[in-house]
């Protein structure tokens, strides 16, 4: 396996195949705990290390594990280290965090995307891609709940990392409550799809162009 | 008690409603609300599965889990009666309770009443990855603010799922008319219909401080 194709399987989470706008997955807790950056960074690094971990496991015991039963054996694997990661931030992190972040730590379970990634792409392929895979989805995630929660805490609080921005803001907290989390996150989408049709008309015109 | 029980299927309807309020059950609300039909065949596939399973994973939690004297495991090793597994049993017990509900449901949904099972049959498979699902039976039980009774758990379970029935049915109907609009490009699908979830959540707004 060359340099440059480890790259692209990291790479590809990043944009191409984001987790959030792109595949539109783990919605839930992405608006959720996006009320502030720390809980959305804590949140993606949380989330980020259960799909390495289970990515990396599912490709090592993937020729154990008959074809029937892979669901029950991969969420079973997903769930272990969902318990590690829950008990590792109660010891470690602020209380704040842990009480923002709340239901949605074992939650992390039922987010579509480690599934998804175990089914789709670890029980496939050999345990470094798989890891690179993980961390390359993972990363795209907390970066797109990095971008929500700063939008959301910047204007609904008036604050970057808990730090005042301004003197002469009045903030709105529409943009902390549910209201704003969904109107921020189709905004986003919006964006995204703008992008990318405007990238396929572009290519569109070259392709006439040539013909 | 009849008052209490009343209280909290307005609070998990209304005030705190699953969907809007609290973000549990997102991937179904907006992957299976293009069509009214379908959306009230996933509200009371949700609601059932919702119902049975806080019952049983309160059982789960109260016999099994918690440390104590009421600890079934308790009895036979008294060192887990003592330290209880709630810690490290959590998720991965609850999760496989609900997986196993899923497909007993199913199955016995396709013995004992075709006409419901050919309506929800999609939709059964869906619900073990809803996160309400699991969402409900950890508010029930480990994340409470009170020790719930077990009458007290099924009836959230089965409020929450009512709740996000209506929600559900709410959101088919705005997208039915949606679809017929003149929406800008990059808008269209599932951005236009996160920002009227988000007019829906201003508009529930209005029950808050309803229940304290």
């Amino acid at each position: 396996m060359s340099e440059q194709s480890n790259w692209k399987e990291f790479s590809k989470g990043l944009f191409k195949y984001n987790a959030l706008f792109v595949l539109v997955l783990g919605i839930c807790p992405s608006l959720a705990v996006t009320t502030s950056l720390k809980n959305g960074v804590s949140m993606g690094g949380a989330a980020t290390f259960v799909l390495v971990s289970s990515n990396f496991i599912v490709s090592i015991i993937r020729p154990y594990v008959p074809r029937e039963i892979r669901i029950p054996c991969f969420i079973v694997v997903i769930a272990s280290f969902v318990t590690i990661v829950e008990l590792m931030m109660k010891a470690y992190l602020p209380t704040e965090v842990n009480a923002s972040l709340g239901i949605f730590i074992p939650l992390i379970v039922v987010n579509c995307i480690i599934l998804y990634r175990a089914e789709s792409f670890a029980y496939k392929n050999k345990p470094f891609v798989s890891i690179l895979d993980g961390a390359g989805i993972g990363l795209g995630w907390t970066l797109s709940l990095c971008l929500v929660s700063g939008i959301r805490e910047m204007f609904g609080a008036g604050t970057l990392f808990g730090l005042k921005l301004s003197g002469h803001y009045e903030p709105a907290s529409i943009m902390i409550m549910a209201p704003g989390a969904f109107i921020v996150t189709g905004l986003l989408m919006g964006l995204f799809n703008w992008r990318k049709q405007r990238k396929s008309e572009k290519s569109m015109k070259v392709y006439m162009k040539n013909d | 008690m009849i008052k209490e029980l009343a209280v909290i299927i307005v609070s998990v309807v209304f005030v705190n409603n699953f969907v809007l309020a609290k973000f549990l059950g997102l991937c179904p609300f907006l992957g299976v609300s293009q069509r009214t039909s379908s959306a009230v065949g996933m509200g009371a596939a949700v609601t059932f599965v919702m119902t049975l399973a806080s019952a049983i994973t309160w059982i789960l939690y109260n016999y099994i889990l918690l440390p104590g004297d009421m600890n079934i495991v308790g009895m036979v090793f008294p060192s887990v009666g003592e330290s209880g597994l709630i810690e490290v049993l959590k998720t991965i017990s609850y999760i496989l309770v609900i997986a196993t509900l899923v497909q007993l449901v199913e199955m016995m949904l396709r013995k004992m009443v075709p006409a419901l099972y050919d309506s929800l049959g999609v939709f059964l498979p869906l619900i073990t990855t809803n996160c309400a699902v699991l969402g409900v039976a950890l508010l029930n039980t480990t994340d409470s603010p009170q020790h719930l009774g077990f009458i007290e758990a099924i009836v959230q379970g089965f409020g929450a799922g009512i709740g996000f029935t209506i929600a559900i049915l709410l959101m088919s109907g705005i997208r039915e008319r949606l679809a017929l609009l003149n929406i800008p490009k990059p808008l269209q699908g599932l951005p236009i219909a996160f920002i009227c979830t988000g007019l829906m959540a201003l508009a529930f707004f209005g029950f808050s401080g309803m229940v304290k």
